[in-house]
């Protein structure tokens, strides 16, 4: 099992050379070499000319009948019974999989007295909602959502599931995977159903949103992934839609119940609700000073908007790292997103990028932030925002 | 107590760069570092350890390179290092990874604290942690901001959207760390020739026992099948007017011609 060079097609051209992130090929007299260091993440593959690296397939000996599996499941992550949009964006997409293949698309819906909530999922798109219910899930905790989905994972065996990317699903989808051993794709921001096999196919950026990667499931039930919020649309309700409920009893034991939680501490208004804002003004170092943020924040209220920082502003202390949009912060996608006085640094790009409309207001023209901006105004950004914070709470009153 | 710390080599991210003209990877001349949420854990590790005791050791699968990952850690004072390599791990995805850095956790002995990055910045899976947890039937707590520990009790504060759940277990427990949590101290000129002398075990597939069929390729149930660069935005409009009162102006007409707005 190895990423290997075809020692006869290749041409000795040295192009897979520096493509690869772990230098670990090297020239041998006119030939690549493919060294110890390789990990295997084939990105030297595509670079080939000649299509002389190949990864040698390899058996899987897994002893699953897969035709047992059918059906695309959503899990329906809620909160004091109210379903987050990432759920509807996935029953949305999971009923165009669903559809696709002929099988049917089920919401998996737990918590404490949530049932009210089942005719939403299927005015989102859902035929049928398996419903857990019980006081032990009256806030998501790992170990009570872990027992709840694998008893009905084992009991009625669906081919895909699809679980939001958030804090909590990116926390459940791993132990669950673990527990029934098969693979998970991680914050996927494309599904697809390959034509050849069948397969969902998984598609997520990799290296800070450098390269993007298809990853398909094929001998392991179910196919599971997290999906990124806010990179599909929700969809339009149809509250003319039923379906089945079927009730499954809750296998939770106290003893399962390892980890309590004490308190829950809210430390941000609806401006740091990043995920789920239509609209987000974002600052960066570019404000110059931390007090500047408060002409960031002033525009935010005038649109009605969450604030986002960049990392450069949160790692200078200016702003919590609960608003920070990137990489290694939140994703967000909203309807408009305005970048003042952020550079627009690749990390950066990845957690926004996905959004509707980008503004951005940056005094230099080379900003790598103007590459993917819609609109771009070259600007002092202190001068601009008051201006922009005006007209908008002029078009705000005049909406009213 | 005894902490291991899982940590992983990668290519720093922030220095690759997109050849602007064929819109493909710069990757020549790219470092490899310590995932930077995993140097915030051993600095978590060793924070506790100064106030509890015990001893912090790091894990990595990896290649034989990874060992230098290693040695940076034990550089800022970890006590024991640990590589499992093997090229029958290649290929490993999370599944497979979390399977074989759990088999060997539990052949290193008796742990009160497993702690991880939040993530890794290449792949960003933010799995294995939660994985190793499941293997090893430990609870788990992740995205922690604060950790104290009591006793046999650990309490955390768990980001959350809007602020923090404050949660309470006992030990063992695997936690994965945000980078709100500390600041990874510098090693120390003494620390760096200490971690350079030491001689780092390595430990092969046949060291743990693993079963073959969960560890590399063959026990990864997901398969990359094509990389790609993705397409980027297109280029919008640039509004540069003698006046940012114009500019402004220009800006909201525009909206309003898109019907952004």
């Amino acid at each position: 099992m190895a990423v290997i060079v075809n020692q006869e097609k290749c041409i000795g051209c040295g192009a897979c050379v520096p493509s690869c992130p772990f230098g670990a090929i090297e020239m041998r007299g006119d030939k690549a070499y493919i060294t110890e260091a390789c990990t295997m993440c084939g990105a030297c593959i595509s670079v080939c000319p000649v299509e002389a690296i190949f990864r040698e397939e390899i058996e899987r000996n897994v002893a699953m009948d897969k035709t047992e599996y059918k059906g695309v499941w959503v899990f329906i992550e809620q909160s004091h019974g109210e379903i987050k949009g990432v759920a509807h964006e996935l029953l949305g997409e999971g009923r165009k999989l669903a559809d696709e293949l002929g099988e049917e698309l089920a919401g998996v819906l737990i918590g404490n007295g949530v049932e009210a909530q089942a005719k939403d999922v299927f005015a989102s798109g859902a035929d049928k909602v398996y419903l857990v219910e019980g006081p032990e899930y009256d806030h998501y905790n790992t170990e009570a959502y872990t027992v709840a989905f694998v008893d009905l994972i084992q009991k009625y065996k669906p081919s895909a599931i699809l679980v939001g990317a958030t804090n909590d699903g990116r926390d459940l989808g791993p132990r669950v995977a673990a527990r029934v051993r098969t693979g998970l794709c991680a914050d996927c921001t494309n599904l697809s159903i390959d034509a050849e096999t069948k397969l969902v196919l998984w598609t997520r950026p990799a290296f800070g949103g450098n390269i993007m990667a298809d990853i398909l499931c094929p001998e392991h039930r179910p196919q599971m992934g997290t999906v990124r919020p806010k990179v599909f649309k929700k969809p339009t309700p149809d509250f003319s839609r039923t379906g089945e409920i079927v009730k499954v009893a809750s296998k939770v034991k106290e003893s399962d119940l390892k980890v309590k939680l004490l308190e829950i501490l809210a430390v941000c208004t609806s401006n740091c609700k990043l995920e789920e804002a239509d609209i987000i003004v974002s600052g960066g170092r570019g404000l110059g000073k931390p007090e500047n943020f408060a002409a960031v924040e002033a525009l935010a209220e005038a649109m009605g908007g969450a604030v986002g920082a960049s990392r450069a502003a949160v790692d200078a202390g200016w702003k919590p790292a609960l608003h920070q949009v990137g990489q290694t912060g939140k994703t967000v996608g909203p309807k408009i997103y305005i970048a003042c006085g952020i550079s627009g640094a690749i990390q950066h790009l990845a957690g926004m990028s996905s959004s509707d409309t980008i503004i951005a207001i940056n005094k230099d023209a080379d900003a790598p932030i103007f590459k993917v901006a819609d609109y771009g105004i070259v600007g002092d950004v202190m001068e601009v925002l008051p201006l922009l914070t005006a007209e908008f709470a002029k078009y705000r009153a005049a909406c009213k | 107590m005894e902490i291991v710390v899982c940590v992983k080599q990668v290519p720093d991210t922030t220095e690759v760069k997109i050849d602007p003209v064929k819109n493909t990877l710069i990757r020549e001349g790219v470092p490899s570092i310590v995932n930077p949420f995993d140097k915030i854990a051993v600095e978590v590790a060793l924070q506790l350890r100064e106030k509890h005791g015990g001893k912090v050791k790091v894990i990595t699968m990896g290649p034989p390179q990874a060992a230098d990952a290693l040695k940076e850690c034990l550089a800022m004072g970890a006590d024991e290092a640990i590589l499992i390599s093997d090229r029958a791990f290649g290929g490993a995805d999370t599944l497979a990874t979390a399977y074989a850095l759990s088999t060997s956790i539990e052949k290193m002995g008796p742990v009160d604290l497993i702690l991880c990055g939040k993530q890794a910045i290449d792949g960003d899976t933010a799995q294995v942690g939660p994985g190793i947890a499941e293997n090893l039937g430990m609870p788990q707590i992740t995205y922690a901001a604060k950790i104290e520990i009591n006793g046999d009790t650990i309490k955390v504060d768990r980001e959350h959207d809007d602020g923090y759940e404050i949660m309470e277990t006992k030990l063992p427990v695997m936690v994965t760390v945000v980078k709100s949590i500390a600041e990874p101290r510098f090693p120390t000129v003494k620390g760096t020739m200490k971690a350079n002398r030491t001689q780092i075990p390595v430990w092969t597939a046949a060291d743990i026992a693993a079963d073959e069929k969960r560890i590399g390729m063959p026990g990864s149930p997901t398969q990359v099948r094509r990389i790609f660069t993705p397409t980027q935005r297109s280029q919008g409009q640039l509004i540069q007017e003698e006046t940012a009162q114009q500019s402004v102006a220009k800006l909201m007409q525009l909206l309003g011609d898109a019907k952004v707005i």
